[in-house]
Formats: structure tokens, C-alpha cells, sequence
């Protein structure tokens, strides 16, 4: 008979080797597969492609979906979480579904419902039609097509933080006086700030990779309606694979600059304000779904 | 969690906030979503028998919802041994690990998917092994299954860790000493729980792979009745501008999807009435 701490040993030892194999193969040779194949034709091959005016281009309309579309879902995810957690009303589950929908509905069928939407056949469309204007094909489209499927970000961070805090710092405040605008600012700000950040940061992860929606709704005119990931899909299907893999590179530095951010921010949450200590791993808002 | 009770609207600013979040909220999500389900509604019933009598979209809904199944299933298997590592066998640069757990999160799906298409192609770094045991994967359902693994990869995990950090060890302790095998204190002391966070996970594991178009674009070819997911049929109907065809596939889709949501949410509502809360 095998003694139970051999047992034990054995079985820590299986399952560590089970997850580096696992996470190497499945996580980090994807990576290695992007840095080689993009330095494939040479570091002059890689600097042609990642400064090829179509690429940048659709780093210039990716940049403009990304500054469009962080200000506005971050003012509402500040919003919606101030008026889920600091109110009692009825609906309020209900309230906190909705903003959570954006997630459940895919990319694609997102795109379609916003061509729907805003489209010549649209609600509206005589609207549109009357002023010659053409939001689908066009950057407004991506632009719209971003903030829907970013939407839940920035109040999935706030509003587990905000309900843990409760509104006795606020109604403080408020009591000795100071305006809204001042409680917010003073009080209430100081105390998500890690978390909004990190909301942030997953925004901008998910908006400058985001794919499904954009697609359907950009109709894919070079150097116009042109993303950084609708960019990678061109050159690729062009066969022209080490552009491909040397755009996409940029992305990954992105990707991997976020995962660093998140690290930060995570452990600047943990050890600063002591009082409110935050989950770490309450499951994070999925910035690529 | 505070409550607060008769001071409720002593902050001021509700009506403004409540106002803003929903006026925000039906403008980009609730009025176009009603859209499409009027649109739905009013359709001719035929295009719905259509969808269901056309073998090219029952084959496309079958490998979707299959191939979603069995990567969420597969995230269920590896992520719990990834979890169960991280939480009670750490080693050395564990922590460098589970900060890559979120890469495909991070990672723009169109770049995992070409960045899996070129490891799993006969020629590439792992397809070239797979090959000679005759296994094909990019250009093949097997390569959906990969893609949607790949990016549904953290859901599961992530739910895990906390759940298992929680489990008090005396009684996985106490039950060894009485002389339970490994495998009967899984079932007996651990599954029981964890299967909330197992179910949440594989929960939004499922519901992420069944929309994901990004990678699987790149990776499965895109053959008619083979390779072809849903979110790929409709796109092509929008670009036939056939917006009736997309908006019936889209509804059935959502409804399908909301459906299976809605059930592991019974299970789990199911569960969470048996057991009551240990405090």
C-alpha cells in the first residue's frame, strides 16, 4: 500500500504538470505563434506592415471608436451604479438584467439589430432619408456598434464595490452641506477609483477588439469603415499573413498591457482602503465577449 | 449589504440618475432589442418552418449549440484541475499563471483566431502532430470546439477560485481520516460545493461560445453544413440584405440561447433552495 502522504504528493504533482502543459500550450503558444509569424519576413517586412497606410488607418478609426465610446459608458456606468446602490426602488434586479444584456446577445446579433435600428428601413429611416444621411457602412455605425457591446463594463465593476460601501459616507457628506456634484467627487470618488479604472480598462479592451458587430455593420471599405481587427481579417483573407500577424501583434501588446493594468489595479484595490476590502475574484466582466 | 430604509431617497439626485440610466439604456439596448422582436413577430410563419426544414442552417445550429456544449464541458474538466492547482497547489510563478488566465479576454478574437488557425493547420506547430494520427482540426468542427475552448476559457475558473478557496479543509480532513478514497471526498465533501460556481461557469461559458464569430471565422473554414455556425448564416443573410431571413434566425437563436439560460438558472435556484445558507 502507497502511504497517503505519497498519494498526496503524487496527485499535487499530477495536477500541476496538467496545468502548465495546458496553460502552455493552449495560452502562451498562441503568443509565441503571433511573435514569430509576424517577425517571419524580417523586422523591414514588420515595420512596411504595421506602417502601411491602411494600417493606420484603421488604428486612427479604432482610436476614434475607443475615444467615442469611453466617455459616454463611462458617465453611464458611473451613473447606473450610483442609482442602483445608493436608492431603494422596485425593479431594481430587473434594472441591474438589463444592463447585463448587452453580454448575452452575440456580436452578430447585435450588429443586425442596430442596422435595424438605425438603418434606411429603420425607425429611423425617412428621418435619415430626409437629411441624406447613412449611419450603417459607415463610421457612426462602428462607433454605435462599440458602445452597445461595451455597455455593462464599467457598472459591473461599480455596482458590487458601491452596494459593499453603502451610503453612510454620502449621507455625511450631504448632511454637512455639500452639493451632490461635491459628495461625488469628494467622497465618493476616491473610494471606487481603482475600480472604475479597471472598468475602464476592460472598455478599451473590448472596444478595440471587438469584432462580430463592427463587421456586419462596416461593410468592410477599405481605408474608410476599417478597424484594426477588420484590418487583420483583410490581410489575412489577402493571404498576406505576416501583415496580418504583425497587426495583430499590436493588438496582443495591447492585450498584454491590459492583463499588467489589471494586475495593478486588482492589487492597489486589495491593499489600499483598508475598509473596503473588494473580491478579487468575483468573475470580471468579460471584455472580449 | 446596507440597507437603507427610511433614509431611502435622503441623497439627492435620484430621479436624475434613474432617469439618465434608463433613457441611456432603452436608446441603445431596449428599443432596438424590441425591434427586432416585433419584426419577429410580424414575420410570415413559413420563414420560421424554413429555418427548421433547410438542412444547411439545422446543420449550422446543430454544430453551434453542440460544439458550445462540449467546449464548455471541456473548460469545466480543465478548468477545475487549473483552479484546484492554483488555489491549493501553488508553485512558483503561479501568479504569472493566473494573470494569463484572462488573456482571451483581453485578446481580440480575430487575433486568437488566427493565431490558433496557424498552430492548428496541417502545417503548423502542433496541427503538423496531430496529422499523423489523421486528427484534423482547423478547417474542421474540431477546430470549432478549439476556438470556442480557447475563448470561453476564463468564465469557468474564475468562478471556481473563490468557491474553492471558501471550502474549510476539516472536512475534506475529517473524511479522509475516517477513511474516504480521494475520489469518494470529491463527490461526497467538494462537488457539493462547488457545483454553484461549476454551474455559473459553464453557464456563461455556453452562452459566450454560442455568439462567438470573431475566432471561429478564421479557424473552421466556413464550409456549408460542415463548418458553418450560426452567427456566420446570418451575417450572410445581411449581406444578401434577405433582413427577414436574419431577423428569424436571430430570434430563434436569441430564443434558443435565453431558454438554456434561463433552465441552468432553475438548477441552480433548484440547489440553492435545498441547501440552505451556512452561517
Amino acid at each position: 500500500m502507497f502511504s497517503s502522504d505519497y498519494i498526496s504528493r503524487l496527485s499535487r504533482l499530477i495536477f500541476q504538470v496538467i496545468t502548465l502543459a495546458f496553460v502552455s500550450l493552449f495560452l502562451i503558444l498562441p503568443l509565441c505563434v503571433i511573435i514569430s509569424e509576424s517577425f517571419g519576413g524580417g523586422l523591414k517586412a514588420y515595420l512596411n506592415a504595421i506602417s502601411h497606410p491602411d494600417t493606420l488607418l484603421a488604428l486612427g478609426l479604432t482610436f476614434l471608436a475607443v475615444i467615442v465610446t469611453l466617455p459616454l459608458n463611462v458617465l453611464f456606468g458611473i451613473v447606473a451604479a450610483w442609482a442602483l446602490t445608493k436608492y431603494e426602488f422596485r425593479g431594481k434586479s430587473l434594472l441591474s438584467a438589463l444592463i447585463d444584456l448587452p453580454f448575452a446577445v452575440p456580436p452578430v446579433i447585435a450588429g443586425f439589430i442596430l442596422i435595424l435600428y438605425l438603418g434606411k428601413h429603420g425607425v429611423f429611416g425617412s428621418l435619415l432619408e430626409k437629411f441624406d444621411l447613412n449611419i450603417i457602412f459607415s463610421t457612426p455605425a462602428i462607433v454605435i456598434a462599440t458602445l452597445f457591446v461595451t455597455i455593462p463594463f464599467v457598472a459591473r465593476e461599480l455596482i458590487p464595490l458601491m452596494q459593499e460601501q453603502g451610503t453612510e459616507e454620502e449621507q455625511a457628506a450631504v448632511s454637512l452641506g455639500a452639493s451632490t456634484l461635491q459628495t461625488f467627487f469628494y467622497v465618493t470618488l476616491p473610494n471606487i477609483k481603482w475600480a472604475l479604472l479597471y472598468g475602464i480598462i476592460l472598455t478599451v479592451a473590448r472596444s478595440m477588439g471587438e469584432f462580430g458587430a463592427v463587421s456586419v455593420l462596416s461593410g468592410h471599405i477599405r481605408g474608410k469603415t476599417v478597424t484594426l481587427p477588420l484590418h487583420i481579417e483583410i490581410l489575412y483573407n489577402e493571404y498576406n499573413f505576416t501583415a496580418a500577424f504583425a497587426v495583430s501583434s499590436l493588438l496582443m501588446l495591447l492585450a498584454l498591457l491590459t492583463l499588467i493594468a489589471k494586475e495593478f489595479f486588482f492589487w492597489k484595490l486589495n491593499s489600499g482602503g483598508s475598509v473596503h476590502q473588494v473580491q478579487e475574484d468575483t468573475v470580471p466582466g468579460d471584455p472580449a465577449s | 449589504m446596507k440597507k437603507t430604509g427610511s433614509q431611502n431617497h435622503f441623497l439627492p439626485g435620484f430621479g436624475l440618475s434613474l432617469g439618465f440610466t434608463l433613457v441611456y439604456l432603452s436608446l441603445l439596448v431596449l428599443v432596438p432589442l424590441s425591434l427586432l422582436s416585433f419584426r419577429a413577430l410580424s414575420l410570415d410563419g413559413t420563414l420560421y418552418r424554413d429555418i427548421f426544414q433547410d438542412p444547411r442552417t439545422l446543420a449550422a445550429f446543430k454544430l453551434t449549440f453542440a460544439s458550445s456544449f462540449i467546449a464548455a464541458g471541456l473548460n469545466l474538466i480543465f478548468g477545475f484541475i487549473v483552479a484546484w492547482t492554483l488555489v491549493r497547489f501553488p508553485f512558483p510563478g503561479c501568479s504569472f499563471i493566473d494573470a494569463l488566465i484572462d488573456l482571451p479576454f483581453a485578446l481580440p478574437t480575430a487575433v486568437s483566431g488566427i493565431a490558433l488557425t496557424s498552430l492548428y493547420v496541417r502545417s503548423g506547430m502542433v496541427g503538423r502532430y496531430l496529422d499523423i494520427f489523421g486528427i484534423q482540426v482547423a478547417f474542421a468542427p474540431l477546430g470549432v470546439v478549439v476556438a470556442l475552448s480557447f475563448i470561453s476559457l476564463p468564465f469557468v475558473i474564475r468562478s471556481l477560485q473563490p468557491a474553492l478557496k471558501d471550502i474549510e479543509r476539516e472536512y475534506e480532513e475529517a473524511a479522509i481520516s475516517l477513511g474516504a478514497s480521494p475520489i469518494s471526498v470529491f463527490f461526497a465533501v467538494i462537488f457539493p460545493a462547488i457545483r454553484p460556481a461549476l454551474l455559473t461557469g459553464f453557464s456563461l461559458a455556453f452562452a459566450r461560445a454560442l455568439g462567438e464569430y470573431g475566432s471561429v471565422v478564421f479557424i473552421s473554414g466556413n464550409m456549408p453544413m460542415k463548418t458553418e455556425i450560426i452567427s456566420l448564416l446570418i451575417a450572410g443573410r445581411m449581406e444578401q440584405f434577405d433582413y427577414d431571413g436574419a431577423t428569424a434566425l436571430a430570434a430563434v437563436t436569441l430564443l434558443a440561447s435565453f431558454m438554456i439560460l434561463l433552465s441552468i438558472h432553475l438548477i441552480q435556484w433548484h440547489y440553492s433552495r435545498k441547501i440552505q445558507p451556512r452561517s
